[in-house]
């Protein structure tokens, strides 16, 4: 008898890679607004596969940072350029059947890599809980550093995008 | 059958090669670029599960910076196909194909 989170998985995982695929290989449509709905679709349904994983955090931020704000950002470049001749375009036939051919190649050779490996849990202490308390102690205990880092990062990358938006880079 | 670390780890694989068969397969830079999206969130997903079944959060900690960086990295680099689609009024990788602006 299967337990509810094991069919909560296998659900979650499904939508995901169903998702995934008509984000990237969508039969009906190549247009880019369609791919990103589902790119927002899968995010979505990898935050239900972190709740399952208890990283109710990530969870969230997974739906807020990728699917509320990157997602948003990708829509409106995509509505900024006006990109209408991707759907008349026609598909190098050879170059999509050999990457699609190496692909699934590599996802043979990951999976069995997978189901090969036998990982070693750690037996004992407590399960952990990916919630806002445990995880902002070790961030601002251990990884106080990187932290402060990251922050410069988005600076540099704040300033740097707002330079490239420029009309005349002088 | 109980879903273990296994399971996950499977998902993450099949999702990361979706996402490179978008890389390979499309030709709009835009898509291209969310296949890289997928891609990295494949691995979110692998490092979430290890977290997890090692009773150990540093994974999920590395999954935020990563959250992070990716937000980062998706504003630079579509900033840069907006300036590249500003001065070739293409988004499309083949018509790219020139070193030189």
């Amino acid at each position: 008898m299967p337990q509810f989170t094991d069919l909560l998985f296998y659900a979650f995982a499904g939508l995901t890679l169903l998702f995934g695929f008509l984000c990237v290989a969508n039969p009906l449509s190549r247009n880019p607004v369609t791919s990103a709905m589902f790119l927002v679709l899968t995010i979505i349904s990898m935050a239900g596969l972190f709740v399952l994983l208890h990283a109710f955090f990530l969870a969230a931020v997974q739906i807020l940072v990728y699917a509320g704000a990157v997602m948003v950002l990708f829509l409106f470049v995509i509505m900024l350029l006006d990109l209408k001749e991707e759907d008349r375009r026609k598909l190098n036939k050879t170059a999509v059947g050999l990457g699609s051919l190496a692909v699934l190649g590599l996802a043979g050779v990951l999976v069995r890599a997978m189901l090969a490996a036998k990982p070693v849990i750690a037996a004992g202490s407590k399960p952990v809980e990916g919630s806002t308390k445990e995880l902002g102690r070790i961030l601002f205990e251990s990884y106080l550093l990187p932290f402060e880092i990251l922050s410069i990062l988005l600076l540099v990358a704040m300033v740097g995008v707002i330079l490239l938006s420029k009309k005349d880079l002088k | 059958m109980e879903t273990g670390l296994p399971h996950y780890l499977i998902v993450s694989a099949l999702l990361f090669s979706l996402g490179l068969l978008g890389v390979i397969a499309r030709r709009s830079l835009l898509v291209m670029y969310m296949s890289l999206e997928l891609m990295l969130n494949a691995a979110n997903l692998a490092l979430v599960a290890f977290s997890r079944f090692n009773q150990n959060l540093n994974g999920q900690v590395m999954v935020f910076f990563i959250i992070t960086v990716a937000a980062a990295e998706v504003a630079v680099g579509l900033a840069l196909i907006v300036a590249l689609f500003r001065k070739r009024q293409t988004s499309h990788v083949e018509d790219l194909a020139s070193l030189k602006l």
